[in-house]
């Protein structure tokens, strides 16, 4: 049955997302933390995880608003760390791009890190499945991922209210960033245009509202798409 | 910051514009192909953009009012060494945030 096969491929969906969790707990509970330390109330901590719903974007705006950075410069910083869901967008198109509007703008919400990494190796690992299988494959993978990043997310607000301020949570937001740094230097180009950006933005920290951060972004892109050219790097 | 209209600009902009990353090929471009000078370059925002945003950070600290810090510099380099060299983000944190209160605490 048609119906069986369906809920079976959002069962296995589940069962892969899981691991997740792991990830998106902690996660979502310091991004918690330090929203409500950065003075955000809990219905606006919880408001940036559901609308904005991406880690590394949320951690980034929250970062600027505590410099006070222009807002423009806030969205468009933010804007450029999310910039790897247009390409998550564009390679999942030819699995899902064949479903409904309304399926697809479900299936763009929820299009994270995990979900976009566990359904694009389900499907190329099983590529008979029929269109709905892959849907429901999907939505497996989100259940354990998105709405538990809401509820850490709120979980960590709560607890932030409650840890004094002066606790030297001032460095725990550098950390959180240079740890996610770490695994993205996975070639020569990456390394590269990581090198090239921090110290563009070294050079150009007198520039005023936070537009350094914006010349160093832009500048550690050439560098590591004129390395990838050069050295002939796959991707 | 709370309660401005600042805060909730910044919230729904980022939230449409998170989904119009998300839903631009997806929603509307279909299956073609972007070119291949664009995707080169979006590979490499993530990881642009976040040290150009921490460096500064790490070399001159707020809460040293940018007086350059051994204790925060030490920490920011462990984090990243052990990030790189493990590709775990979790013990990357948790040695990082170690040294720092480690040598805060003897310091």
């Amino acid at each position: 049955m048609a119906g069986d096969s369906v809920m079976s491929s959002y069962w296995r969906g589940l069962r892969d997302g899981l691991p997740f969790l792991i990830v998106v707990g902690p996660f979502g509970m310091l991004f918690g933390v330090l929203a409500t330390e950065a003075g955000l109330a809990i219905h606006e901590t919880l408001a940036f995880s559901v609308v904005v719903i991406a880690g590394a974007a949320q951690f980034t705006a929250l970062q600027l608003l505590t410099e006070n950075a222009p807002t423009l410069v806030v969205i468009a910083s933010a804007l450029a760390v999310n910039m790897r869901m247009a390409m998550y967008s564009a390679s999942i198109t030819p699995h899902l791009g064949g479903l409904p509007l309304w399926k697809r703008g479900i299936a763009a919400y929820f299009l994270v890190d995990q979900t976009y990494a566990a359904s694009i190796l389900d499907y190329e690992k099983n590529p008979d499945q029929t269109i709905h299988q892959k849907f429901a494959y999907f939505l497996g993978v989100m259940t354990p991922i998105c709405p538990p990043w809401y509820v850490v997310t709120l979980l960590g607000a709560w607890l932030g209210e409650s840890i004094p301020p002066s606790l030297g949570l001032d460095f725990a937001l550098p950390i959180a960033f240079i740890a996610m740094i770490g695994p993205l230097l996975r070639t020569p180009a990456h390394r590269i245009a990581a090198l090239t950006a921090a110290v563009l933005a070294l050079c150009f920290a007198w520039v005023p509202y936070n537009l350094g951060l914006i010349i160093a972004g832009l500048g550690g892109m050439i560098a590591g798409a004129q390395t990838e050219v050069r050295l002939g790097i796959k991707p | 910051m709370t309660g401005t209209p600042e805060l909730w600009i910044v919230i729904i902009a980022l939230g449409i514009g998170s989904f119009g990353l998300r839903f631009a090929f997806l929603g509307l471009v279909g299956d073609r192909a972007l070119p291949d000078w664009l995707l080169r370059h979006l590979r490499y925002t993530a990881v642009a953009i976040l040290p150009a945003l921490v460096t500064p950070l790490v070399v001159w600290p707020t809460a040293t009012e940018g007086e350059t810090d051994p204790i925060r510099l030490t920490a920011a380099l462990v984090t990243l060494a052990v990030g790189y060299l493990t590709k775990n983000v979790f013990l990357a944190m948790g040695l990082g945030a170690t040294v720092l209160i480690g040598a805060s605490a003897l310091f």
